[in-house]
């Protein structure tokens, strides 16, 4: 099926920079086939930033995604020769990385139920992500308020389920298009856009409560009840 | 006034192509969807800010640090690429023709152990008409998706063309098995089309997978002026007509057969 999609005004430039970007890969690729192992490090130095974000935002913790992140060359290196040059070797690495990273929360998420301890508990010890963000105001009603609901987000996120989980990761933070993501959710193009669409439902429901207009933080206590909101138009 | 659905709202949200501007135009004059749609945005907005920690410019280099003693010497090629979904339809196509000559090889060869009704030659061309028609057929609907797409007419707008790169990849293979087969068969009209097939596959295989307006012209034109599309269609109902015919032939042998076993 042919999908069209809307453009902004550099595309032009953001096309060349992604043509000389894909060929500088399909260089590489090459000279690795040909048994050059330091072409292979080319790639995994430019694309580590990226499918960190990913691994990251799929699993929700900083250890399993270095580990996705370095499965997912080990996979591509072995596996070079059924890729060739192609396609872009960034978005087949990618699908690697999410393929690998559902892999790894369905594991965690057994083995966390076959310890009987909340998987939370392990991560409470992680440095707060919000805690990173650049805060003008940094004062302890803040803090405490971008904790909760940070805490609010990571709930919300858990609550779905992997698929939905990748969907929303890969549609919301990385911008792929429904192809890509029905490619690594192995569905029809349909099935994954209600994917996506249960995913924003979901986190809609869970986080609307703390959210305030423009997706700005409202300074509600932790145990406050959600203000009833009729969702019937 | 019938307002939006919260699906609707968020297929809009994502950029669903569908009802667009009936929803947008909805969107002006009606607060209460206005609202919702802000909802749903505030939610959406406040993720986009749920941080990724930082990792510095070493991180690449880290990263190949880390995997670098665990890769094998050269990278794979190995058995994972005889899996690959292109490789199976050359293996089932080569496994087709095997596996159809042997089959029609025992069902014309005369009981008395005298020579062959059909030669190994007239076998072959029969089993490559029935595969080429098939192969031919896969390869119109792919040339033809391409042929007719058109980009919406208002904006610029990109298409993408990755699911007719995909089928084009996998045909490519098998095309290049009947080539070969009908040139060793001798049938060198056969053997020039599936050439020209061959350039037009791979030249859509090597596209970009997302198009400008501009360049899917481009594609369309280099289909066209290679003919391919009336030669694909020409060639395949010559193959349906032979084929038409090459059936009944068996027929008559195995009725042949059965007049002699009574006997």
């Amino acid at each position: 099926m042919i999908r069209m999609s809307e453009s902004d005004g550099s595309m032009q430039d953001r096309e060349a920079v992604q043509n000389a970007a894909r060929e500088s890969d399909a260089l590489a690729v090459e000279r690795t086939l040909a048994g050059d192992r330091d072409a292979f490090r080319v790639l995994v130095e430019k694309h580590s930033q990226q499918l960190f974000r990913l691994a990251y935002r799929m699993t929700g913790n900083e250890h399993d995604a270095e580990e996705v992140v370095q499965e997912a060359f080990l996979r591509a290196y072995k596996n070079l020769g059924q890729f060739g040059s192609r396609a872009n070797f960034g978005t087949w690495a990618y699908r690697i990385a999410a393929n690998y990273a559902i892999d790894r929360m369905r594991q965690k998420r057994s083995e966390d139920a076959r310890r009987s301890t909340p998987s939370s508990l392990a991560e409470e010890s992680e440095q707060d992500p919000l805690d990173l963000m650049p805060d003008e105001r940094p004062t302890p009603d803040r803090l405490a308020t971008n904790r909760e609901l940070r805490k609010k987000m990571e709930e919300a996120l858990k609550s779905l389920s992997y698929s939905e989980r990748t969907a929303f990761v890969m549609r919301h933070w990385e911008g792929c298009a429904i192809e890509e993501i029905a490619a690594v959710l192995k569905s029809t193009t349909s099935a994954a856009k209600n994917t996506v669409f249960r995913s924003v439902q979901k986190l809609r429901r869970a986080l609307e409560p703390y959210v305030g207009a423009r997706g700005t933080l409202q300074a509600k206590a932790a145990g406050a009840a959600p203000e009833p909101r009729g969702t019937e138009l | 006034m019938k307002h939006l659905t919260e699906e609707q709202l968020i297929a809009y949200r994502e950029g669903e192509p569908t009802q667009r501007e009936a929803i947008a135009e909805h969107l002006t004059g009606c607060t209460a969807c206005r609202t919702e749609l802000d909802r749903i945005e505030a939610v959406l907005n406040a993720l986009d800010n749920f941080p990724v920690p930082e990792r510095g410019p070493e991180y690449g280099r880290q990263v190949w640090q880390k995997i670098a003693p665990q890769l094998p010497e050269k990278a794979g090629r190995g058995w994972g690429a005889w899996f690959e979904p292109r490789r199976w339809v050359a293996i089932g196509a080569m496994a087709a023709i095997v596996l159809a000559a042997f089959v029609a090889g025992r069902w014309t060869k005369k009981p008395d152990g005298g020579a062959p009704a059909a030669s190994a030659v007239q076998v072959r061309q029969r089993v490559l008409v029935l595969a080429v028609g098939e192969h031919l057929g896969k390869s119109e609907m792919v040339l033809m998706e391409l042929a007719n797409a058109a980009p919406p007419s208002s904006g610029p707008k990109e298409i993408n063309i990755s699911a007719e790169q995909k089928r084009a990849e996998d045909l490519l293979d098998a095309n290049r098995l009947y080539r070969e087969t009908a040139k060793q068969d001798g049938d060198a009209a056969l053997a020039s089309v599936l050439d020209d097939l061959e350039r037009v596959l791979l030249d859509v295989a090597h596209s970009p997978d997302e198009l400008t307006p501009a360049k899917l012209e481009s594609l369309q034109k280099r289909i066209e002026a290679h003919g391919i599309l009336f030669k694909v269609r020409v060639v395949g109902k010559e193959l349906q007509e032979k084929q038409n015919t090459t059936n009944s032939a068996p027929a008559a042998t195995g009725s042949d057969l059965r007049e002699r076993n009574k006997a």
